[in-house]
């Protein structure tokens, strides 16, 4: 069964390469369809299959790249993609993520600084979690209103409405962003962007799991188009991260492209997905995929401060990572199968009228 | 507005200031350490050329993985794209909705 194995030739360590196919599918079909790079995913996964914790940080960020481009290209056609809103975002993601990246390298090099990032982290997924099922409760409140007083809700109608709060700051330059339908400072998203990229660079993640609700809740995208615009800033910033880890010796080129051939896969599935999926149904699954993420990286905590529990937290963390990815994939891949099935059969319908 | 700016900068800098006192009050610890040179012994093919890429300069290493990438997804993209297209998927629209 030596076939099954391939050796990396920059680590050294020999990888079960279904295994890279496999980790890329799922975390390809989440990424496109959630418009993340799924690092949280990804990194562990990595670390089971035999890679060391620096070699799968910087393949895991290489492959992103890849993986988004194919994601960004398939939510580009169907109009997902604010493309003006990314380039904006593009400067304050890369300055906020090298500022992140240039001050965690500092805390590396001073002290122990893993449990001040997951604290750091899990504090921002409790709030990302709070977030989004507080907007589908509010949603539903009004939905449940709108029913009683015998009207219909608007389509396009959300829960929480802080961006229209955050589109009041009126500092020039002011911009109209036509896909995403909004007008507002530029500064608004360059804001962001530098933030969530500082974020980014000091978790080391790529920043789509804060990203995309960043685009929703602060700039008032509609879902679809957070996702693919998130999508086109994890590329760029995949794009720069892979090359400074490469720089760096921490990217393993050859488990990259074999995880990219999965990806390339599950990234499609993903992406057309969104097609089938309404927006809030995406953010509920989102939400359920934060919870997910969270458990893990406590599930990482708790050994720091009862050691002897680690190996069983070490299971439970890697049963919680795959039953998570597993979950999300199958339901995102039958919603996919079933909605271009409908469609397939509905123009075949048309075409014998 | 002015005054929710300050605020926003202020947290932001309280932030950047008191995280690395945290972190060093947990203490210990470093950084993992950096493959300089590559082992290409048990290499062969296009592995050993690639490791031997690695070892001769990180730079051109670098700039040939930044290539590699994006060229690798534009063609699994239009390859799909062909797919999707020969089953009778349609590409090109999709309904803006929140419900």
């Amino acid at each position: 069964m030596d076939w099954l194995y391939v050796l990396m030739p920059i680590s050294g360590v020999t990888i079960f390469w279904p295994g890279l196919i496999i980790l890329g599918i799922g975390v390809g079909i989440i990424g496109g369809f959630f418009g993340m790079g799924g690092a949280w995913m990804v990194t562990p996964g990595l670390n089971i299959l035999g890679f060391p914790m620096a070699f799968a940080i910087g393949t895991d960020i290489a492959h992103m790249a890849g993986k988004s481009l194919i994601s960004t290209m398939r939510h580009g056609k169907f109009g997902n993609v604010d493309y003006k809103l990314g380039f904006i975002m593009v400067i304050g993601t890369i300055v906020g993520f090298e500022a992140g990246a240039q001050m965690i390298m500092w805390l590396e090099r001073i002290g122990q600084v893993n449990m001040v990032v997951r604290w750091l982290y899990i504090i921002l997924l409790i709030l990302i979690a709070w977030m989004v099922f507080a907007d589908v409760a509010k949603r539903r409140k009004k939905e449940r209103e709108a029913a009683a007083a015998g009207e219909e809700l608007d389509k396009l109608a959300t829960g929480l409405e802080w961006h229209k709060t955050f589109h009041k700051i009126k500092i020039p330059p002011m911009v109209h962003l036509n896909v995403a339908g909004v007008y507002c400072s530029a500064w608004l998203p360059i804001g962001v962007s530098f933030i969530t990229g500082w974020l980014a660079g000091i978790l080391g993640i790529g920043g789509g799991l804060i990203r995309m609700p960043s685009l929703i809740y602060i700039v008032g995208c509609p879902t679809h188009v957070a996702v693919g615009t998130d999508l086109f800033e994890v590329m760029i910033s995949g794009l720069y991260g892979a090359a400074t880890y490469t720089y760096k010796g921490r990217v393993e080129l050859v488990a990259a492209i074999i995880m990219l051939c999965g990806a390339a896969v599950g990234a499609q599935v993903g992406a057309v997905a969104t097609k089938y999926i309404k927006g809030y149904g995406i953010r509920i699954a989102f939400g359920c995929a934060v919870i997910g993420c969270m458990l893990s990286v406590l599930l990482k905590l708790i050994p720091m401060y009862i050691p002897e529990i680690k190996p069983v937290c070490d299971v439970l963390a890697t049963v919680v990572v795959l039953g998570v990815v597993s979950a999300l994939s199958i339901y995102i891949t039958v919603k996919m199968f079933q909605g271009a099935a409908n469609e397939v059969r509905q123009k075949k319908a048309a075409m014998g009228r | 507005m002015r005054k929710l700016w300050a605020k926003i900068l202020g947290l932001g800098s309280l932030v950047a200031l008191f995280l690395p006192g945290i972190a060093l009050a947990a203490g210990g610890g470093g950084a993992a350490p950096m493959v300089i040179v590559s082992d290409t012994r048990k290499l062969g093919g296009l592995l050993a050329m690639w490791a031997n890429l690695y070892n001769e300069s990180h730079l051109y290493f670098t700039i040939v993985t930044i290539i590699i990438i994006p060229l690798i997804g534009v063609i699994f993209g239009l390859l799909a794209d062909l797919v999707m297209k020969h089953i009778g998927i349609d590409l090109e629209h999709r309904d803006l909705a929140e419900h």
